[in-house]
């Protein structure tokens, strides 16, 4: 492996007195493809949205792409911009169009003049297979169709890294798959993913690592096939036997 | 078509849509549903009707039928209150819109409201807004503080304290609310931030001006402030009365704000933070947008509030609308008895504002609700 895109050194965090990361050591590689689970409460969450410091960690190093994260408003700023993050319940604003949400940021963030904005939006529109629902508001689509619009918005600042906070968990069965498959298309296109997932199947067919996390902490990660026929751990044993039983 | 299919994989049909029952129809069918729906709802549509036949022919006999419209005091006087004396208003009127505006410049005070009200009117047109419509006003207000004023281009100096009656009124209350509403908004924000100082600022603001009565502020504003002054140094009265108005109109219009910004989700501010959206971008883009369409009744309920709380400048001495019924009649034995309808004549002018802008309210909320509506 080059240089690692992310590395984690020794990294902490607490919510008031709850120690929700505990001594995170992880380094990702460029277009590397990671697949994140773990039972709920367990940190995943926490830890990709420390990427992009929507989260702050209180000890250890962070560098994301060569910039530490710290309090600098600057660097914040920075990594942003090349970090883009699709959340489990979508987020998109609703008083704007999907096109709207899409040159909101390039424009305002980036300075991409309108026209250029939006032909860039229509582009990853067409990308995510949503094109012909460009004028209508967020509200007007179904859930499957408003988490492929966020994908689309984070992908409007070209991000090097594309984080995926259990996109699928707040949809319907029969959208999942329309999701994946956008996803999926994504990760064969060399981008740098870490995807929060209990979708095994996607891990398996996408994920160059799959992690599992309980407690805080990375308790194993290997290759999807390892991982999968393999893990090493009685507590990962444990959580793929209760998720892919049924 | 038999349903004994002999297939054991049933075929779905899906049943096509039907139209809702209709067992009331038309206008009879309404009176019915609504009116005389059971034994409260007759009881009640009687009531009130048998109100109506007891008290709308002797109001339509006193305010129309046996009314007096001329400006005659001796015929008003004869009507011992069988009937309205309207002549009070054809008598009175320009001192009640106008106040103690020197008369024969009258015609200024007139040429100022209506650049007001149509100003104002244009502002709420929507094919209007632009940042012309900035550039409209500073040009509408300045046309309007020369006519008030004068002193230029010919026309004679007249001193804030003469002006009155409707234009005062709606100078206070538009600067009022003009200025409130981005100092509410600054402070709503402020009052959730996370620096101590600002938010401890902002709620100290908010709560000192709540706690006292408008009319408190006015006179401090007006009696208290001037003692604080350096010697020699003078704010004009209008200007410290509209400041009153202003920051006390602030203080509630913040905590209308503040209703709206809490109802705004936190996804939504990460969602902008991780897009690399500023604090303030967030706020004007994402955030305020949201939080003032969910709180346009509120605030409207507080613009119209502002609105009928010049009322009390009357208490530093400017005669606005209502002051100058009582400065019309106060001073004329004549027709003081009649104040009952120079009261309804300017309670029918605020009205007609307040009932317009409770309107106004209620197209802006249809107009800008587009992303919550369905399909």
């Amino acid at each position: 492996m080059s240089e690692p895109i992310i590395t984690f050194e020794k990294v902490n965090k607490w919510y008031a007195q709850f120690h929700v990361l505990r001594d995170i050591d992880l380094e990702v590689g460029h277009g590397e493809r990671i697949v994140i689970c773990g039972p709920s409460g367990s940190g995943k969450s926490t830890l990709i949205r420390c990427i992009n410091r929507l989260e702050e960690h209180q000890q250890g190093r962070l560098v994301v792409d060569g910039v530490e994260l710290s309090d600098d408003v600057k660097a914040i700023e920075a990594i942003r911009r090349k970090v883009g993050l699709v959340f489990q319940q979508f987020n998109l604003f609703p008083h704007l169009t999907v096109l709207e949400n899409l040159t909101l940021a390039p424009m305002w963030v980036m300075g991409v003049p309108q026209k250029e904005a939006e032909e860039r939006a229509m582009a990853q529109l067409t990308r995510v297979r949503i094109a012909e629902q460009a004028q209508k508001y967020p509200m007007q689509l179904s859930g499957g169709q408003q988490q492929r619009v966020a994908i689309a918005r984070a992908l409007c600042l070209t991000p090097k890294i594309m984080l995926f906070d259990e996109p699928t968990s707040a949809l319907d069965p029969e959208m999942i798959k329309e999701v994946l498959d956008v996803i999926i298309e994504l990760a064969g296109q060399g981008m740098t993913m870490i995807c929060v997932s209990h979708e095994m199947g996607f891990a398996k067919s996408v994920a160059d690592r799959v992690i599992f996390m309980d407690f805080g902490q990375i308790v194993e990660q290997n290759s999807p096939e390892e991982f999968f026929n393999h893990p090493k751990h009685e507590r990962t044993r444990d959580f793929l036997s209760k998720i892919l039983s049924h | 078509m038999s349903a004994t299919s002999a297939s054991s994989v049933g075929t779905f049909a899906p049943i096509a849509a039907r139209p809702a029952p209709v067992t009331t129809r038309g206008t009879l069918g309404w009176v019915r549903r609504n009116l005389f729906g059971g034994p409260g709802s007759v009881l009640a549509t009687l009531t009130i009707i048998a109100a109506l036949f007891y008290y709308v022919p002797g109001f339509i006999d006193w305010a129309v039928v046996n009314a007096v419209t001329r400006p005659d005091v001796a015929a008003c006087r004869a009507l011992d209150g069988a009937g309205a004396c309207w002549g009070v208003i054809a008598e009175k009127y320009r001192l009640i819109l106008l106040g103690r505006y020197p008369f024969d410049e009258q015609w200024r005070p007139l040429a100022a409201t209506v650049l007001m009200v149509a100003m104002l009117i244009a502002s709420c047109t929507r094919p209007l807004w632009s940042r012309w419509l900035m550039l409209a006003w500073v040009i509408v207000f300045a046309a309007f503080f020369i006519l008030m004023r004068g002193g230029v281009f010919g026309l004679s100096a007249v001193e804030t304290d003469r002006w009155g009656g409707l234009p005062l009124t709606l100078l206070l209350s538009t600067i009022g609310i003009a200025a409130a509403f981005p100092i509410a908004v600054l402070v709503a924000l402020g009052r959730r931030s996370h620096l101590p100082a600002l938010r401890t600022i902002c709620i100290v603001y908010v709560e000192l001006i709540r706690g006292v009565p408008l009319i408190s502020v006015l006179f401090m504003a007006s009696f208290m402030f001037p003692l604080f002054m350096p010697q020699g140094v003078t704010i004009n009265v209008l200007v410290r009365v509209l400041v009153g108005i202003t920051l006390f109109a602030a203080a509630y219009l913040a905590e209308v704000v503040r209703g709206g910004l809490q109802a705004i989700p936190n996804g939504q501010l990460e969602a902008a933070a991780s897009l690399g959206l500023s604090y303030w971008q967030t706020q004007r883009k994402i955030v305020l947008p949201q939080a003032l369409r969910l709180v346009v009744p509120s605030i409207m309920n507080s613009f119209i509030s502002t609105f009928k709380d010049t009322s009390l400048v009357t208490i530093v001495s400017l005669y606005e609308l209502t002051g100058s019924v009582t400065l019309a009649l106060s001073g004329d034995s004549n027709w003081r008895p009649f104040f009952i309808e120079a009261y309804l004549f300017i309670a029918a002018i605020y009205w007609i504002f307040c009932f317009a802008m409770s309107r106004y309210s209620q197209w802006v909320e249809q107009h800008l609700n587009v992303g919550h509506r369905r399909a």
